[in-house]
This record gives structure tokens, sequence and C-alpha cells, in this order.
């Protein structure tokens, strides 16, 4: 028989998530690759209709994975069910998007499984039957390369848009949906999951500005926001923030882009002083155009950036902010 | 209380890093170290928990020699005591090795509350927290923002993804990884930084915490460090910043037309 690869399927509270699809794409890579077959796994207390959606895509199988306590998420009842399914079905690698769920539930899982989790990967090669997965270390100044030693079941989580949602494969018929019934003891959920709620103030929307001007820890200091901000109001944008600056109560959160802060796509995006990690850029690099000042040239923002000036931020824009106005009053 | 903080040194933030000669690490050697971030938050969490619900603040740290400094800064800032953990068969483990020193440590203690941060700087494989929780049997909450303690548990506000939160129970013992932002983390005073001298600090090597040599055994392992290749479409100006603002605004003007 051929080894398989399961995919966990994410959702939040019964629609699949973008995620969800992200690692099917990425199963399915893998799978080619290594002549295997893909299974998905939903979990849930009806997750039939999720399971069916799933079965849409080229997979050998969807797992359909049902408890009463697998309601709401929680990480005891997740790493159960799943560990329960993984010891069964012995696949050979399970396959992630590296959400918040999963770094909550997954390296409980492989623990207890006593196989290793490669987390948050950008990809992966293969070198005969060997998979090397590739990973960003520290904060992407570097990507490291990674192998699995001891025995399988192997882990892998993907950064968001690793593999891409549109890259999924249909299948020529729906794939066979199985119904699991997990058995979990509710006395071995010990979290207690309750409402989901959004911080009331929400001053600005962001997604909707035409221009930002960004601003990371490299403004260094609370009063040289100003200077930033005249470079906004010069180009008639918003000014928005790295999460260092908005943790450190500079600008308000409603500033703060990136997964944890708000996801923008403005037509023209500067990026002062921001190193760029991941978790800023899954919020801007949708951006139609972006330009970057940092003074390390090897700033990962760069790779992402349209334009880029290596230099000192101080330097750079004031005179940028005068060239913009002249520009403007012509 | 008892609350044990896991904390660790990363290289400085500013630090200029280069790759080691076998290109499977960065060069250690000359690089400037300091308290990885989350971890700062974590401790200034526990420091609070301490000064309001009495106890003792342990911090934990495995790492070489040099961790001592970030030791040292805890106690400064006011936690009562250290356990280090400083083996050379600590050196190059992966998370799931550390989770296990770490839980050796912990286990003894028999803490009321454990926090991590949510992830390191460094190999950011934001997993040792869970990990650790799993091998303790403790119940466990990720990417905490705010924490309200009560008799015999927990309630937390848990960060999730583009600025939704959600409010979670759970009993103590727990392990929380705490996110950057929770808190202002204090400054050493230097009454602090002369009272940390006094404190204890426990080193703790395989053989004290009765590791095998199979229970440290890695899961995955790092191969090979490399600067990324850059997909590079990036144009970079130079010149005077007069000269780059003008070259910067006619690109924007007439090739991006963004203006
Ligand atoms: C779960 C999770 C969620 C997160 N969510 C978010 C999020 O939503 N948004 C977000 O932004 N981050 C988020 N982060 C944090 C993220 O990982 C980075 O730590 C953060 O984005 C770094 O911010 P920065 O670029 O401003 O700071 P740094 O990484 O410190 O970068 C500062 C940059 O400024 C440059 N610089 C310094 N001085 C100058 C100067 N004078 N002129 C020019 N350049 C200069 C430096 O070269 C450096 O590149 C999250 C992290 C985690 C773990």
């Amino acid at each position: 028989m051929s080894e398989t690869i399961l995919v966990f399927a994410e959702h939040h509270a019964g629609k699949l998530a973008r995620p969800a699809w992200e690692a099917i794409a990425a199963a399915q890579h893998l799978a080619g690759d290594l002549k295997a077959g893909v299974v998905a796994a939903v979990l849930g207390e009806n997750p039939g209709a999720m399971a069916n959606e799933l079965a849409q895509a080229d997979v050998q199988q969807v797992l359909a994975v049902a408890s009463p306590l697998l309601r709401e998420y929680t990480s005891d009842g997740y790493a159960a069910a799943a560990a329960q399914l993984i010891r069964e079905r012995k696949p050979q690698y399970v396959v992630f998007s590296h959400t918040y769920q999963v770094r909550d539930f997954a390296p409980k899982l492989a623990a207890r499984l006593g196989g290793g989790l490669a987390s948050d990967c950008l990809g992966y090669r293969c070198e005969g039957r060997k998979v090397i997965f590739v990973r960003q270390v520290f904060q992407g100044k570097f990507y490291a390369d990674v192998e699995f030693v001891g025995a399988p079941p192997y882990s892998v989580s993907f950064q968001a848009s690793a593999f891409r949602e549109d890259a999924v494969q249909r299948g020529p018929a729906p794939a066979p949906v199985e119904n699991v019934a997990a058995s979990l003891d509710a006395s071995t959920i010990r979290v207690k999951p309750g409402e989901r709620f959004r911080e009331a103030k929400q001053a600005v929307d962001l997604a909707q500005a035409e221009i930002i001007v960004a601003v990371g820890r490299g403004i260094k200091a609370p009063e040289n926001l100003e200077m930033a901000k005249q470079l906004a109001e010069a180009l008639g944008g918003e000014l928005g923030a790295s999460r260092p600056i908005c943790d450190s109560g500079w600008l308000p959160m409603d500033r703060q882009i990136g997964s944890s802060g708000q996801t923008v796509a403005p037509k023209l995006y500067l990026a002062l002083g921001i190193s760029g990690a991941i978790q800023h850029q899954v919020g801007m690099k949708g951006s139609k155009t972006i330009v970057a000042v940092n003074k390390d040239k090897e700033a990962p923002i760069f790779e992402v950036a349209t334009y880029g000036i290596v230099g000192d931020l101080f330097e750079i824009v004031p005179p940028l902010t005068d060239a913009v106005r002249k520009m403007k009053s012509r | 209380m008892k609350i044990i903080i896991c904390l660790k040194q990363v290289p400085a933030r500013d630090a200029v890093l280069r790759l080691n000669s076998a290109s499977c690490w960065i060069e250690e050697s000359d690089l400037t170290f300091e308290v990885n971030e989350p971890d700062l938050y974590a401790l200034e969490e526990a420091l609070r928990l301490k000064e309001k619900h009495g106890g003792e603040v342990v911090v934990c740290t495995l790492g070489p020699a040099r961790a001592q400094q970030a030791i040292k800064e805890a106690l400064a800032k006011g936690a009562d005591r250290a356990l280090h953990l400083d083996d050379n068969v600590f050196i190059s483990l992966d998370a799931f090795g550390i989770a296990q020193a770490l839980a050796a440590a912990i286990r003894k203690e028999d803490p009321d509350l454990v926090l991590t941060g949510l992830q390191s700087d460094d190999s950011g494989f934001a997993q040792t927290g869970v990990i650790l929780a799993e091998l303790l049997g403790l119940p466990h909450a990720t990417i905490i923002m705010e924490i309200q303690a009560q008799e015999k548990s927990l309630k937390v506000k848990r960060e999730l993804e583009a600025g939704w939160f959600e409010w979670m129970e759970l009993p103590l013992p727990a392990l929380l990884t705490i996110q950057s932002g929770i808190n202002k983390p204090r400054y050493a005073t230097l009454k602090g930084i002369m009272g940390a001298k006094s404190k204890p600090i426990q080193k703790l090597g395989a053989g004290e915490l009765a590791l095998t040599a199979e229970a440290l055994e890695p899961r995955q392992k790092i191969t090979r460090v490399y600067t990324p290749v850059k997909a590079a479409k990036t144009q970079f100006f130079e010149g005077s910043p007069k000269e780059i603002a003008e070259t910067l605004l006619d690109k924007l003007k007439n090739e991006a037309r963004v203006l």
C-alpha cells in the first residue's frame, strides 16, 4: 500500500477557512512528489457538510471526525481526536497550515505521537525519498533546511500562502467520505473556550486607504512619528505601523498591519524601518506598489518591495516629504 | 502562587549575523545576546502576578554559560531565584529535547503556573511551550494577551488572527505562552541589580535531571542555514537623499502610476 499524507482542514464555526485549502494544496503537492495518497480530515461536532466540500478536492478520502466534544476548538479535544486518528491510520506525513489554532495544538499532538513537527515552513524539496523542509530562522534573515530524524509520523505546518488556495486540484468525482466517531472523555478537556470578540474602538479602516505610510521599530521613538505623519499627510495617505509600535502604545492597535492586525492592499505602501517579518508581510504584500526604506540591505522587506532604498529613514523621509509637497503644489 | 518563567537568550536584535563556517548555524563568537523579546513580557507578567497574589517567581533557562547574563537580568527585575540548565549535551537540542530538559527541571518544582514566550526570535519554532505543557501534563493556552488569576483557575485573553480575541478559562496548574505587547516590561533598578547578586542560581546538567540520551534524541535537525535567494525584482535607488526622493517620485508617478 502506498503511503498516506494526512491533511488537517481548519474551520471556524463550521466554515472551512483559507488555511484549510492551502494545507490541501500543500499535501497534494507533497503527495505528487512522494507518489502518496492524500487523506483530508476535518474535526467538529457535525463536520459532514465540510467533509463533502473537501471531497471536491482530488484526495483519496475525507474523514469527518465527529464528537459533541469537538463542537468548539480546544487544544485538549483536538490533540486527543487527532492522535487517535493518526495512531489508527498511520500516515507518513501530517500536513497543517501554520495558523494560531495549529500553533496551539500541533506541537502537543506531535509530542504525544513521538514524531517531529517542522513548523512554519516556506516549502520543501525532495532528494530521492528524502524530503527537506525549508523554513525561516532569525526572523527571516536566514533560511534553514530541516530534516526529520526518527520514526514517522512527520508533521509539517506551512506558512500562510506558501501554497495557494487556487492551486488545489479538483477531483474527477467526489472523494469518498468516511464518518469517524472520536471517542473523547469530557474530563480530559480542561480548557474552556469563551466568546470570540474584537476590541470595540476601530477609529480607522486602513483597508480603505489608497496610500499607507507604515512605520516600524526603525522610527526609534514616539516623537519621531510626526515625521512619518507629515509624509502621510503630504501624500494624502494614512499612517500604519508594525506590531512593536502598537505594542509600545505609540500608535493605537487599529493602525497595526499584519497577521494579528489589519490586512491592507493599498495602491501604495511605504514601509519605513520595518524589517518585514512574515507576520507583517501577510498583512501588506497584496499592496500594488511597495516602497521600503531600511538601513539593512538584507532586511526581508526588500523581498516584497517594488522600490527599495537602503539608507537611514531620518535622512530619506524629510526630503521626500518636501518633494511630495512640491509636486502636489505644482 | 509559584510561577516558573522559561526565558532564553537570543542574538541581539541589531546584531549583524554571520553564518558559521559549517553553514549549519550562525557564528556565535563576538555576538551580543539579549533576552528573547516575548520572554521579557512573560517575565513581567510573572512579576505582576506575584505582586498581586504573592508567591515566588523562578526563572528557568536552558543555555550555555553566556545565558547567565539573561538570568541575572531577570533576577535584577525581581525574580526570586533561577534554574540554569547547562550541559554540553543540551547544545543542539530541538524543541522537543529542550522541552524534555525543561520538563525534568520543572517537575521537581511543582509550580502552579508556567509561563513561556510564544516563540523565540532565533529558531522561531513556536513549539517549546506547548510541548512542555504536554510533557508536564498541564492544560495550556497560547498567544496570551491578558491573565486574570482566580483561586484555582485562570481566565486568559487569547489573541486570534486579524484583531480577534477570545476569553478562555483553564484550571491551575497550567502553562501559558505569552505574546509581546501584553504589558510594559519594567527596567531593572539599581537596587534590583545589587540584590540579584545574592539570589541563588542552581546549575543543572543532564545527570542531575536524570536525562538519558534517548530522551533528548532529536526528532528533527537543521542541516543547513543560508542567506535567502532573493527574487530580486526590487529596484534600488542610490544617491543623495534629495536625488533619491526625486527618482522615487518620478517612478511612483510615471512607472507605477500610483500618484
Ligand atoms: C503570533 C505573532 C503575530 C504577530 N503579528 C504581527 C502583526 O500583525 N504585525 C506586525 O508588524 N508584526 C507582527 N508580529 C511581530 C513580527 O514577528 C515582528 O517582530 C515585527 O513585525 C517586527 O517589527 P519591525 O519590523 O517594526 O521591527 P524590527 O524587526 O526590529 O525591524 C526594525 C527595522 O528597522 C530598520 N531600521 C532601524 N533603524 C533604521 C533607520 N534609522 N533607518 C532605516 N531603517 C532602520 C532595521 O534595519 C530593521 O530592519 C507577530 C509575531 C507573532 C509571533
